[in-house]
């Protein structure tokens, strides 16, 4: 049956390089950046990490610094505006464009830190529920279509109430609501992967079960994870913004983006700049990681390209 | 199809069950005393102490208390409000309207705009609108609505002046609370423009929390759309010389429907999350305004079974989306 496979005739050197197979990094950002929002999106991000990263050299003013002399200063554009500060002040006569700056430094670390938080009891119970589908995994699953009845927003605030409003309580508030989608869509490619060849292979070859989960099966499963991490990036910053601005978030004065909308709510007749600029940041960021997920998906999971 | 029913009922059960525990603990989670959380005061005199955790039933041990919980809420007592003294079931009655015809509102302007707007975006792939609609509609998804609340309001209401800024109605009206809907209460009443005055009252709030909703149905509909219109029984149709609006509208959106009335159900969540938010804003006085200020003064027993009934309403949903969505195709009726 086998027939003896030719030789390759090409000489050693020098390799045409275009016919080489691509590295999965260049065939990662060669799939990417065909998506041009997702390349506008990762720019913009690129952006705000920088801003958040380089905070207390980036932003013009200390962010809690009340400039009594320049309450609701408008922006620089606006009559009345000064190059002092740029996108104006608030009601307190602080440097909007600063507090945005620490803002990203919250919203990115709120997102971060919750998205770890949950991915990994979400991947741990994931693999559970995949590996004992008879005992163990229906109890697990149960147990998140429990947390899957209430309203992601609605759960946040009932585990906010509990525990009270703060910056730690907001990161596990909304880690423990974004559980679910990790642990179901583990469960999902784990069982989709449990019946494959290549883990069938690794099992008669003696494989334990934490090798199994961990290094056989786990590592065929992160691309619907990635991008679902992406996602509740998004999410997170979200709604630890709605948390803020409901006053069970990030407290006062700490520049939340958020927290600083709740505040600027009785200025809304008067000062445009201290309402409308918060949101926009809030949107453009979510916006571009939302865009960014769209071409991660692509790029690493074509399967789900129509599914949302 | 009845074995159906019965298999998706059997699966509420224990997502019913669990749903008590976790407002059964929500309130033992707490730290710090009960009583002393409920009284709102510290070091509470030891005898009143003692009677508030005996009729709380909060010294009996925590099985016997669980089990008393359910047997309350089987006999449909919710417990009663510490602001008001108020039952809580009979609060949620009289507030529930209120977030109901907003829902509806939203789910309106949703459903027709979101549906429209995927269907031409479907039928003019890749054109300038399609673009435009879907760009649209990812930025509607990325929206904070609580803020788009706020711009809205800082553009119609208080620039321009065309819609009223809070609230279902105007104070001049005294309109009785018939159905507790005031689009309908409003038309029942005699008094003249009231109707007017509650849909343009309703209208914001209304545009705001279906802008989430709007995202998803029409990104849903648009790929929907596209999958059925490739289908061969629309070449058939067309081969038939039927008219293009009978291929889409008949042939076409109606098998394209049936993903996206999934999507509808699944929205519902996201609707009662966003009233909290909209509701806010406006100070429309629903059950997601009534839940933050119970948040806000600590009136334990209007969130735990606040919680409550919004998770079950959300079960509720959908498991009528579930049956739906078994009559509407057969093979997800018959699967195990």
């Amino acid at each position: 049956m086998t027939s003896p496979i030719p030789k390759s005739v090409t000489p050693a050197s020098p390799v045409d390089r275009s016919l080489l197979y691509p590295s999965p990094y260049k065939e990662f950002w060669h799939a990417f950046s065909r998506n041009k929002g997702a390349v506008m999106g990762l720019a913009f991000m690129c952006l705000v990490v920088f801003c958040a990263l380089f905070a207390p050299w980036v932003a013009p003013h200390d962010p809690s610094e009340q400039y009594r002399d320049f309450l609701l200063t408008p922006p620089v554009w606006l009559e009345g505006g000064t190059w002092q500060f740029i996108l104006g002040t608030d009601e307190l006569g602080r440097d909007l464009l600063s507090r945005l700056i620490q803002g990203a430094r919250l919203s990115l670390l709120i997102g971060l830190s919750s998205v770890v938080m949950s991915l990994i009891p979400g991947i741990l119970l994931g693999l559970l529920a995949g590996f004992f589908p008879h005992l163990l995994g229906p109890s697990i699953m149960r147990l998140m279509d429990v947390m899957l009845a209430l309203p992601s927003l609605l759960l946040a605030v009932a585990i906010v109430a509990i525990l009270g409003p703060g910056l730690i309580n907001t990161v596990i508030a909304i880690a423990i609501v974004s559980l679910p989608s990790y642990v179901r869509l583990t469960r999902a490619a784990v069982m989709g992967e449990l019946n494959r060849d290549y883990v069938t292979a690794a099992r008669l070859a003696g494989a334990g079960l934490p090798r199994l989960m961990f290094v056989t099966v786990l590592p065929n499963c992160m691309a619907p994870l990635i991008v679902q991490a992406t996602l509740s990036f998004s999410s997170a910053i979200l709604d630890a913004a709605a948390l803020g601005f409901l006053g069970l978030g990030v407290q006062p004065p700490t520049p939340e983006w958020g927290t600083m909308l709740a505040s600027a709510r009785d200025y809304i007749e008067r000062a445009w700049w201290v309402v409308s600029l918060p949101g926009l940041t809030i949107l453009l960021s979510v916006l571009a990681i939302n865009l960014m997920g769209d071409g991660l998906r692509d790029a690493l999971d074509p399967k789900l390209k129509n599914a949302a | 199809m009845l074995s159906f029913i019965a298999r998706r009922l059997g699966l509420l059960i224990p997502t019913f069950f669990g749903i008590t525990l976790l407002t059964f603990a929500l309130i033992r989670l707490i730290p710090g005393d009960p009583v002393e959380v409920m009284m709102g005061e510290r070091r509470v005199d030891p005898e009143m102490h003692a009677q508030a955790m005996e009729r709380l039933g909060l010294n009996k041990p925590l099985p016997v208390q669980y089990l008393d919980y359910v047997g309350k809420l089987a006999q449909g007592d919710l417990g009663e409000s510490l602001r008001t003294r108020e039952s809580v079931w009979t609060e949620f009655l009289t507030l529930f309207p209120a977030t109901l015809e907003l829902s509806f509102a939203a789910l309106l302007f949703a459903g027709t705009v979101g549906l429209l707007a995927g269907v031409i975006a479907a039928l003019k792939r890749g054109s300038l609108f399609d673009h435009g609609v879907m760009g649209i509609s990812l930025a509607g998804y990325s929206m904070p609505i609580f803020w788009w609340g706020l711009i809205l309001i800082m553009f119609f209401s208080v620039s321009l002046g065309w819609t009223p800024v809070s609230g279902r109605i105007d104070l001049l009206y005294d309109i009785e609370p018939k159905t507790g809907f005031m689009l309908i209460d409003t038309l029942l009443s005699d008094e003249e423009g009231a109707f007017k005055d509650a849909v343009m009252h309703l209208i914001l709030p209304a545009i705001v929390l279906g802008t989430i909703p709007l995202a998803v149905i029409a990104r849903m509909t648009r790929s929907s759309m596209l999958e059925v219109l490739r289908e061969d029984y629309i070449r058939t149709a067309r081969a038939k010389g039927l008219s293009p609006a009978r291929v889409v509208f008949v042939h076409g959106l109606r098998n394209a429907l049936i993903p996206v009335l999934t999507v509808f159900g699944l929205q519902v969540g996201t609707l009662l999350a966003g009233a909290v938010l909209t509701e806010t804003i406006f100070s429309w006085p629903g059950v997601g305004k009534w839940l933050i200020e119970a948040i806000g003064a600590r009136d334990y027993p209007v969130v735990q079974n606040g919680i409550l009934l919004i998770a079950c309403l959300v079960i509720l949903v959908n498991f009528v989306v579930d049956i739906l969505y078994g009559l509407a195709n057969p093979r997800i009726r018959h699967q195990r």
